[in-house]
């Protein structure tokens, strides 16, 4: 492999406390090391901004669900397929784009790492097809356990070891990462034409309360010692008053510490807070309630957030929270999929407009920019669009200009249609803090990639760490000050390394990388309760035989393998 | 205003998608810049020139272009889509999005158009001398948003699935209409003058069809509530009324729901 000295650049990284200073980059076999010989390709950094690459915590990116949305939504990409010159494939889709043009679009902005945040063990297979043919980042899957049956069964019991062994189980066979965990009870439920609304709401049949789901998910993922925390997608999303459920979901956390060899330090990742974030009754007298809740999660170490910021965009909502989408079809009548998964979840997808004449989109969209703005620890709150459910993805260079510039998010919430009502409900306008680059790179580098537990390699510029960097044409010194500027930099890196490769240059794909898949092997004390259930349930419930389940080998040949050992 | 008059020298192998041939992209152009205006046939970037000779040149704005096409269009696509201002007269049978997304001007076709046309039309005014195909001003695939604004005019018949999910505008048909006509309809109003197939108004909201010939066979969604008489584009005549479609959600207003029409010539 080539060696390579990325010189005179401005340096962001958290992980060495570098704000901003000149500092030379040498990367040698895909790896960042201290120097380089004298025949190293020199990279010319002066006057941009260098970070090490960005990493997506929370993006519906591959999968069943995904592509359910493609193809119901051919609308999406008619004006929004184009060939560009060079030796990228044709890409399609603005919300729900191509598994091709989501590995080009993160990549152009500085990407090397995207987790798709919901994975129906089911169609796990399906997920593995769609992240091995996304080019040049690294992508993991969080399979989804809040609503499965076996799952439901043990914590009602609060059998915590059963539960710990059912999902090393799953993890194994689906080439899963992690525990992801959606409407606790509440999709179980809708399956009754019911939801659970509060933490304390019971699901019917099971017996069981989302504070039990909750408490018990975050128990079996610190027995197992999992690299990433459970992942919440809480309780009454998107309604009105929601904000004293999702504390109380959150408190649910006090008291658990994280065990784990990976450095992470939280027990609870709580996803899009921005849409659980909401006071009053109703949308008329709806609030911003942003400042109460990150005034918990700045408290509480044992937390991250991230954002998912409206971007007000005709954009796809899709979430395994299938009441919700039904929910959702009532308010604005278009079409909506509804899917329901055997044992394990469901899922809904409705196409969304986030019209910006609207004064609840438009506060929604504000709450979105407070969180990171109320968040005093910059390690523990990551931006997301919870793509493509708040937005594309392809629109974190416009989040970040409303983050970074006062200027340029006022000119936009003062030039809203409805722009009193959205002022007077929430705190935005009166708040002047503008996210630095160095805040940013801790956003969307050193935080993610230390609450994922990947800090070992990824997030930072530090010897011995992947060499996984974004060089942005922005000069600290000079930084640009209009929102297009700002979003164009963002937007189209001047490098991207991945793994020591330049994948990007200017904005344009040079190389596929060598993308892996991550999955998370946990060893587990042999349970013969657990391995009697699976078999009984394959057998009476399941449309197929327990052993098409499992993920081949051949779905992710390019796999990287985490091995955690919770046997002692 | 200017004249550009665009002649067929080559016929596609494929297909051409003539997006650029409208007056917004001719403006201030030359016959020599017009020519270089690219044009997909399949994957390929080829340009106008590779396959018409072009006289004259555009006027500075669109509403002081038009464009004037001979020879055979038959597999041109995008004629006229997304058009804003000025003028397009084809002397010719078009093929599919024949303008679709088209906010203003007018547009002529002296042929036939196949399917696809009209689709979601904002504005202006197209008119078809010969037949068209199916889903004329309706939405793209997959959308909920059809024809808005407007006038659509098919001297001769249409096909099946005409108006699905329109929302505004006036269409009318001279002739007959396939199955399908109106579906998912969301205001506007649609006038054959022939007549139509089956399943007329299907799941309609808001909005009006008129039927001057017969309904094949008559949705069962559909009530009849009185008689009135009506001038409709040009025709003074009785027409049964009638409400529907009864199984579709529908809007109030001031207390009262609000149903779409389905007025049938006595
Ligand atoms: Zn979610
Ligand atoms: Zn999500």
């Amino acid at each position: 492999m080539s060696e390579f000295i990325i010189k005179n650049g401005h340096v962001f990284d958290p992980v060495q406390g570098i704000k901003g200073d000149k500092k030379d980059i040498a990367v040698k076999d895909g790896k960042i090391i201290e120097s380089v010989s004298s025949g190293a390709r020199v990279i010319n950094a002066a006057g941009k901004t260098v970070m090490a690459g960005a990493l997506e915590i929370h993006a519906h990116v591959a999968g069943p669900k995904v592509n359910a949305g493609r193809w119901y939504r051919p609308e999406d990409k008619h004006f929004d397929s184009h060939k560009k010159p060079g030796m990228t494939r044709i890409e399609g889709g603005k919300s729900i784009p191509t598994v091709f043009k989501t590995g080009y679009e993160y990549a152009r902005m500085g990407f090397t790492f995207a987790m798709e945040a919901a994975m129906p063990p089911l169609y796990a297979r399906h997920v593995h097809e769609e992240i091995h043919d996304t080019p040049i980042i690294d992508e993991a899957a969080l399979p989804v356990f809040g609503n499965n049956w076996f799952i439901l069964e043990y914590l009602k019991n609060h059998e915590v070891e059963n539960t710990a062994a059912y999902i090393a189980w799953v993890l194994r066979q689906t080439k899963g990462y992690g525990i992801k965990c959606v409407n606790p009870g509440g999709t179980e439920a809708w399956a009754w034409g019911l939801n659970c609304l509060t933490i304390h709401d019971p699901v019917p049949y099971f017996e069981i309360t989302p504070a039990e789901i909750i408490k018990g998910l975050i128990e079996a993922n610190e027995y197992l010692g999992l690299p990433h925390s459970m992942h919440l997608h809480q309780n009454d999303l998107g309604n009105p008053g929601n904000y004293k459920t999702t504390i109380d979901s959150l408190k649910l956390a006090e008291g658990m510490t994280a065990k784990n060899n990976f450095g992470r330090e939280q027990v609870l990742h709580s996803t899009h807070i921005q849409f659980h974030s909401y006071g009053g009754t109703n949308w008329g007298d709806f609030e911003s309630k942003a400042k109460e809740v990150m005034d918990y999660v700045n408290k509480q170490k044992n937390l991250t957030i991230d954002t998912g910021n409206v971007t007000l965009d005709e954009t796809t909502t899709m979430t395994a929270d299938g009441p919700f989408e039904h929910h959702l079809h009532g308010l604005n009548h278009l079409k909506w999929f509804n899917v329901d998964v055997e044992l394990e979840t469901a899922a809904g997808i409705v196409p969304f407009i986030y019209d910006p004449s609207n004064a609840v989109f438009c506060s929604q969209w504000a709450v979105g920019l407070e969180i990171p703005l109320y968040a005093k620890d910059p390690m523990r709150c990551f931006i997301t669009t919870d793509h493509p459910n708040a937005g594309p993805f392809t629109r974190y260079p416009r989040v970040y200009s409303w983050l970074m510039s006062k200027k340029v998010r006022d000119e936009l919430l003062n030039g809203f249609k409805k722009a009193a009502k959205v002022i007077g409900a929430t705190t935005l306008a009166n708040i002047d803090r503008e996210i630095t680059l160095y805040e940013l790179a801790a956003m969307t580098r050193a935080g993610p990639a230390k609450a994922l537990g990947l800090m070992k390699d990824y997030g930072g510029l530090k010897a011995g760490m992947n060499a996984d960097i974004a060089i942005y044409n922005i000069n600290p010194d000079k930084f640009p000050s209009t929102g297009p500027e700002i979003e164009k930099a963002f937007a189209n890196v001047a490098y991207l390394f991945k793994d020591g490769k330049i994948c990007v240059e200017e904005g344009k794909v040079m190389d596929m990388g060598h993308k892996k898949t991550f999955w998370v092997d946990a060893k587990v004390k042999e349970n013969k309760q657990v391995a009697h259930d699976v078999k009984e349930k394959f057998l009476r419930y399941y449309s197929i035989n327990e052993n098409n389940y499992s993920v081949p080998e051949s779905y992710a040949p390019h796999q990287h393998i985490i091995a955690v050992d919770a046997t002692q | 205003m200017n004249t550009v008059t665009l002649t067929v020298k080559n016929t596609p192998e494929l297909f051409l998608e003539c997006e650029n041939v409208n007056p917004d992209a001719f403006a201030g152009k030359k016959a020599a810049d017009i020519a270089k205006l690219g044009a997909f046939q399949g994957k390929e970037i080829t340009t106008l020139g590779d396959y018409f000779t072009i006289a004259g040149e555009a006027g500075a704005t669109a509403a002081d272009t038009k464009i004037v096409i001979n020879g055979d269009c038959t597999k041109m696509k995008y004629i006229g889509a997304k058009m804003n201002a000025g003028e397009v007269i084809v002397n010719s049978t078009c093929d599919m999005y024949t303008g679709s997304w088209m906010s203003g001007g007018k547009l002529l076709v002296k042929g036939n158009v196949h399917s696809f046309c009209g689709l979601a039309m904002k504005g202006g005014e197209f008119t078809i001398e010969g037949n068209a195909g199916n889903y004329l001003g309706a939405a793209y695939r997959g959308d909920w948003r059809g024809m808005s604004g407007g006038v659509l005019r098919v001297k001769g018949n249409a096909g099946s699935d005409v108006g699905t999910f329109m929302i505004g505008g006036e269409m009318i048909i001279e002739g007959d209409v396939d199955i399908h006509l109106g579906t998912h309809m969301e205001g506007g109003r649609i006038i054959v003058k022939g007549n139509a197939n089956r399943r007329v108004g299907g799941q309609v909201v808001k909005g009006e069809i008129y039927i001057f010939g017969k309904i094949n066979v008559m949705m069962p969604g559909y009530k009849q509530v009185g008689e009135v008489s009506l001038d409709v584009d040009g025709t003074k005549a009785k027409f049964a009324e009638y409400i529907g479609d009864i199984g579709e959600r529908h809007p109030k207003r001031k207390g009262e729901t609000v149903y779409g029409k389905l007025y049938m010539k006595q």
